[in-house]
């Protein structure tokens, strides 16, 4: 039962809400709204020669293999889940040992929240570095202390490898915040309740923590796809450029190679509308699903 | 209110400033030196008069500076000059309404403008079918072969006769690499150097009607046995660590500059990276050929960028681009552009200029590039390539290239896939400027 507030006057919170909704439609709802049109054309960059070719824009993706979008969405998806994981679980992992009171433990805080302020594209380029297979100081030490060739140049595997650590590297800090301030509002008399009754270490935590954290990890599951899916283009732009061949070329890269380096704008389009979809459909999760169903 | 005389004053100042002196905008790509010598060469220009003044801005890389420039023609605020890199000719030449082709805006403020005092490569790359420059030649490049004359004599070999076929580079990349290198040879720009100048360089075609000169109906035919043979020997070496892949366009260089490869392929621009980054002493040679082919070698072709006019600036604004056009067309400043650059000189009155100062004597790698691009007649060929769609077809080849590499598909399936992916974007390019 939320209370209701309610103006006298009528027009003021129209008034109110302006500002916003300017902004909004200006730099949202205008440019989404031309992205859907032009998703419907051919044209030159220039704007001089402009073809209506209907839904042949979205039909290419989908039909033609050279185009290479359906395998761009498999290695999206697999990337996004595979950092959330990466990202979740050692962050998990680190609040719970940050949790425990050790010594020095707001310096361990601090030092594990750190890379968080690490512009992302700084994030690509520290990792590339040290796994630049010709003069990267880890690459060299695979080489020639493990035995391990380490190319991720050629090697699809190792591509992907490079860019879900360096991903999840970035991310683990934000994840990691979260997780703590959950792990602190967790009550201790039920942890200690559960100790008088008998409950080790590992069934306190995985029958009276992890179930009580719930809400932010939901919360945090979304946010961590969505970084996957549409934030860390810089990494990938950093690390890989999308190779080897195609390997580690996702969504939010592709719509930018096909849109800004060749060009191909009629395709971008298309495609940046399948990632608006995408978007909403990940929102309307969050809010209809996960914030009312799970419990607090 | 205080204030507000003030302000008029600065206006009135401002605006007669702009009344008596017409200022123009150059969009480039140039970092490092490059981008210092496109300021020294507009300061000198506006030393030279007082009537314009042209302001060099730095708009990121290549592919970036074209899509600002499209951006603000389509805003109406386009600038007066826009470099546009070589990928990107075809494009500009399909734009017709955005574009003002350099012959017309020199004819249109009396400007003497000549398209054959430019070196035939050059000439030929940016003019039309009746062989009219569109677009002002500027920075041009062509690929050439470094090697390490230092990695050569630890190896037993002469550093001073490097190998001049393909068979004898094979041979030499092996004997460098028994000789404790890391591996024998790298390249840069695997489409630009290994396909389209390797086309030229045996006077091959890349594609059909001329390598596209001849009309939008044309078609990719670089997977012929040649080519096949070429990219086999490159990727078994791959496998056995002689070929080591140091990444797309330019990011091989560490490989050479570090001694880990004895020889690159690379652009004649990137000489001075590796004259101040190389801690040994190194040489520049011709591309290799197959002797096996009849003709081969012919003459490579450029890379790199041209000045491009856009529509929509005013009569006086023009006035001042023709102007500025004229000046760093003489052979002083193309000279002084190329000594400093590494570019090559792009008229033929600028190479002999350089050759008269002496130049060449003290850096040979210098005259190779000139050389190779003036080393035969061009012929259809070898006259340059012309493919809308390109830097998406460039793309795909770097893609299947390293799948190739990868060993993900086969030499002749890769090129043959090359070639069809190709083609459908030229077909999209043709249907949509028909």
């Amino acid at each position: 039962m939320s209370k209701q507030y309610e103006f006298k006057a009528k027009g003021l919170p129209y008034l109110l809400v302006l500002p916003q909704m300017v902004v909004v439609v200006l730099f949202f709802f205008w440019p989404a709204a031309q992205a859907v049109w032009q998703s419907f054309f051919l044209q030159d960059p220039f704007g001089g020669r402009v073809i209506f070719v209907g839904l042949e824009n979205y039909t290419r993706l989908f039909t033609d293999s050279s185009y290479g979008y359906a395998a761009s969405f498999v290695v999206s998806i697999a990337f996004a889940v595979c950092v959330t994981v990466l990202a979740m679980s050692s962050a998990l992992f680190l609040a719970v040992q940050a949790n425990k009171g050790l010594p020095f433990g707001s310096f361990y805080k601090t030092m594990l929240i750190w890379p968080y302020a690490v512009a992302t594209m700084v994030a690509g380029v520290l990792w590339l570095f040290m796994f630049n297979p010709n003069v990267g100081i880890i690459a060299w030490l695979l080489k020639h202390k493990l035995g391990i060739e380490w190319s991720h140049l050629l090697n699809s595997s190792q591509a992907f490898l490079l860019i879900t650590i360096a991903a999840s590297w970035k991310q683990i800090a934000y994840n990691f915040v979260f997780f703590l301030a959950g792990l602190q509002s967790v009550p201790a008399t039920l942890v200690e309740a559960a100790a008088i009754d008998g409950a080790g270490p590992a069934a306190r935590f995985w029958r009276i923590i992890y179930p009580l954290l719930s809400p932010t990890t939901f919360y945090l599951l979304v946010m961590n796809l969505v970084y996957g899916f549409f934030e860390t283009f810089p990494i990938i732009h950093q690390v890989t450029a999308g190779g080897p061949g195609t390997a580690t070329n996702i969504l939010v890269y592709k719509v930018w190679r096909d849109g800004v380096i060749n060009l191909d704008l009629g395709g971008s389009a298309a495609q940046s509308v399948i990632l608006m979809i995408l978007v909403i459909g990940l929102t309307v999760i969050q809010f209809r699903f996960i914030e009312r169903k799970v419990n607090y | 209110m205080k204030r507000f005389p003030i302000a008029a004053a600065v206006l009135l100042v401002l605006a007669t400033g702009l009344y008596a002196q017409t200022n123009i905008e150059f969009w480039h790509a140039m970092t490092g030196k490059n981008g210092e010598m496109v300021q020294a060469l507009s300061d000198k220009f506006n030393a030279s008069q007082s009537s314009y003044k042209v302001t060099p801005v730095y708009k990121g890389s290549y592919s970036d500076t074209m899509n600002a420039g499209i951006a603000a023609f389509r805003a109406g605020q386009a600038p007066a000059i826009l470099q546009v890199y070589e990928v990107g000719t075809a494009t500009m030449m399909a734009a017709k309404g955005a574009v003002k082709p350099v012959y017309q805006l020199m004819a249109e403020n009396n400007e003497k403008f000549d398209p054959n005092i430019y070196i035939p490569t050059v000439k030929g790359y940016y003019t039309d079918s009746q062989g009219k420059m569109l677009s002002m030649p500027f920075n041009s490049s062509t690929s050439v072969m470094y090697y390490n004359k230092d990695a050569f004599r630890k190896a037993g070999l002469d550093p001073e006769k490097p190998p001049v076929t393909w068979p004898q580079f094979f041979e030499t990349a092996r004997k460098l690499k028994a000789s404790g290198m890391e591996g024998g040879y790298t390249t840069a720009w695997i489409s630009w150097i290994q396909l389209e100048n390797f086309s030229a360089w045996h006077n091959v075609p890349f594609g059909t009607k001329s390598n596209g000169f001849e009309g939008l109906d044309t078609q990719l035919v670089f997977n012929t046995p040649l080519q096949v043979k070429h990219f086999t020997q490159i990727a078994q070496d791959a496998k056995d660590k002689v070929f080591i892949y140091g990444g797309r366009e330019g990011k091989c260089d560490p490989l050479f500059i570090s001694g880990q490869v004895g020889m690159v392929f690379q652009s004649i621009g990137a000489n001075g990276t590796y004259r101040k980054s190389a801690k040994f002493d190194y040489g520049v040679t011709r591309l290799p050929y197959y002797p096996d082919v009849a003709g081969a070698p012919q003459n490579s072709i450029i890379g790199g960028a041209s000045l491009w006019v856009l529509n929509g600036r005013t009569k006086p604004e023009y006035q001042a681009v023709a102007d500025f056009f004229s000046f760093i067309s003489t052979p002083e400043m193309q000279s002084l552009w190329h000594r400093e650059t590494g570019y090559v000189p792009v008229t033929t009155a600028a190479y002999e200029y350089t050759k008269a100062l002496g130049f060449y004597k003290d850096n040979p790698g210098h005259e190779i590039a000139i050389k190779q691009l003036l080393n035969k007649e061009p012929t259809a060929n070898s006259k340059g390539i012309r493919f809308g769609n390109f830097n998406i077809i460039r793309e795909i080849e770097d893609q299947v290239w390293e799948d190739i590499l990868a060993d993900k598909i086969s030499v002749k399936d890769g090129l043959d896939k090359m070639v069809k992916d190709g083609n459908a974007k030229l077909r999209e390019f043709e249907r949509l400027n028909k």
